[in-house]
């Protein structure tokens, strides 16, 4: 059973993955290593993990402004999310999307999504299954 | 949103994937921040130009863009570099990084900024980029924008990096924020008390306001100051720079004074009221406990030929002890060869040094661990950006650390 949500096109595409699901903003400079795609940002609830290859789900962007590059660089190093989904986007993670050429939408309810689920994003849609 | 058919064509990649990307940005922006529309822009500031902020990413990023073909449509300045882009080993900075800054500038030269030949300025209006009353420009750089306000009256938002560049390459930005006359009202009157002389009180003033009014819209009254007074241009630079570091004010009015504030009344119903009793709060939040000083800075945002002209003064026929720069635009530190008063700073020990800002530099690096800083926001970005401890006194002050006891 599939759950479908439409959203705003923030960088429109076609991508699949699974959720990496994060409660808290996501600042990309200073809190995710451009070079391995980690998230280094202590007591950042996704710590340890590799956002590489996944459907990375958060509320918004945080932080410095040149984080838009370290997107830039994740998508160069072949480590970048499959696609992006915030419940309200602004500037920084936007411009890091449509430069690195990542699928983003935005205005999605990203508390009913968890870490796991099968998550297909095409344009303003987003449909979630369920996982494990 | 509505775009135009034109705009719609360079959206879906009529005019190149480079311009593509500009668009894409510029739209994304503008739904972000509920714009119903695109608007033309005069001109735009880009910031985002130090090799130490943006890095290898950003300037791999950049180069790609070039490379796609991006070519700027409208006038485009350039905010500062990390180095001087000529006298950087005199600064102290090595070979490596002079060349990451210089390819940085490279790949904005070859997208067309500043006709091929930017001057890097955060001060774009002291050397030819001056929007006139009500036009509408993208201007990062949040002094500039400030600036471009206030004083002159134009509307801009205070755009970012890459956003700034993709303003660039379409000649046009999302109209919200500053440029919608309903934003543009004064939200609460500030009325100052304290007594008001020097620039840096300007500057301490601003940081005093910015860090109480955040982004609301204030409007001076009171303040001791005319139209065409000597330095009255650069006490509205200091104070709105500050206020722009230490708050997010884009836009300020001062009555009798600022365009928009002469021509109508701009100060909101209901709007409150801030007294200023002291200044003092605002220096004693730049303040570390430092006895010795290893620099003095100038030139936050970037000095005026008269702002240079009064430091020579004050310097002539002394010698300092430690260091002073003054940060300007390259054709600002020309003209002050010409007049005769770099000599002056030279002779007592100081330099001019174009093209750079200090916020923005390795300045731990260079070998500097106290900072004495006329302007707040310098030290402020010193402190919270550069990692070192500052003094933020009057210009008088700040020599008196620096000068040779004799």
């Amino acid at each position: 059973m599939a759950n479908v949500f439409v959203g705003r096109v923030i960088k429109a595409g076609v991508a699949e993955g699974d959720a990496l699901v994060s409660s808290e903003p996501i600042g990309f400079l200073g809190g995710v290593d451009g070079e391995t795609g980690i998230v280094t940002e202590r007591e950042h609830p996704l710590e340890g993990r590799c956002i590489a290859g996944t459907v990375l789900v958060f509320p918004t962007g945080k932080g410095s402004t040149v984080g838009s590059y370290i997107l830039y660089q994740l998508a160069v190093n072949g480590l970048a999310p499959a696609a992006i989904i915030n419940a309200e986007s602004e500037p920084i993670v936007a411009l890091g999307a449509i430069i690195g050429d990542i699928p983003m939408v935005d205005q999605i309810p990203t508390d009913e999504i968890r870490t796991g689920d099968r998550v297909r994003i095409d344009g303003a849609r987003v449909t979630v299954w369920r996982g494990g | 949103m509505q775009l135009t058919d034109q705009e719609r064509a360079w959206l879906a990649g009529e005019a190149g994937p480079a311009t593509k990307r500009a668009m894409e940005i510029v739209v994304a922006l503008g739904q972000i921040y509920h714009a119903e529309r695109l608007i033309p822009v005069a001109s735009v500031q880009i910031s985002g130009v130090s090799y130490r902020n943006i890095g290898a990413a950003g300037l791999d990023f950049l180069a790609n863009w070039a490379a796609e073909g991006a070519r700027v449509r409208v006038p485009t300045t350039l905010n500062p570099t990390a180095n001087d882009l000529q006298i950087w080993s005199e600064q102290g900075f090595d070979a490596g990084f002079a060349a990451k800054q210089q390819a940085v500038v490279d790949v904005f030269v070859q997208m067309g900024v500043g006709d091929g030949h930017p001057v890097p300025t955060c001060a774009p209006y002291l050397v030819g980029n001056a929007p006139g009353l009500g036009e509408h420009v993208a201007w990062a750089e949040s002094s500039a924008v400030s600036y471009a306000n206030s004083v002159l009256g134009a509307r801009t938002n205070r755009e970012g990096g890459p956003g700034a560049v993709a303003a660039a390459l379409v000649g046009r930005t999302g109209a919200y924020g500053m440029h919608l006359n309903a934003n543009r009202q004064a939200t609460v009157r500030v009325e100052v008390r304290a007594q008001l002389q020097t620039l840096s009180d300007y500057s301490a003033l601003g940081a005093i306001v910015g860090q109480r009014v955040r982004k609301q819209v204030p409007y001076f009254a009171g303040l001791p100051l005319e139209r065409d007074a000597p330095l009255w241009q650069e006490k509205l630079k200091a104070l709105g720079a500050a206020m722009a570091a230490a708050g997010a004010v884009a836009l300020y009015h001062v009555e009798d004074v600022t365009p928009e504030a002469r021509a109508a009344p701009v100060l909101a119903d209901g709007a409150g009221t801030l007294v200023i009793d002291h200044l003092m709060p605002g220096y004693a939040m730049l303040n570390d406990p430092v006895e010795h000083i290893d620099l003095v800075w100038v030139g936050c945002p970037h000095a005026s030929l008269a702002e240079i002209a009064r430091v020579a003064e004050a310097l002539r026929g002394k010698q300092l002890r430690v260091p002073l720069w003054i940060t300007c635009a390259r054709p600002i530190k020309e003209a002050a060869i010409a007049q005769g008063v770099a000599a002056d700073i030279e002779a007592a020990g100081g330099r001019l040094i174009a093209d750079a800002c200090m916020a923005i530099a390795p300045v731990r690096d260079l070998g500097f661990t106290s900072v004495a800083a006329v302007s707040a926001k310098g030290a402020f970005y010193l402190r919270n950006l550069a990692g070192v401890k500052t003094r933020f006194a009057t210009l008088d002050d700040c020599l008196a650390l620096a000068l040779q006891e004799t």
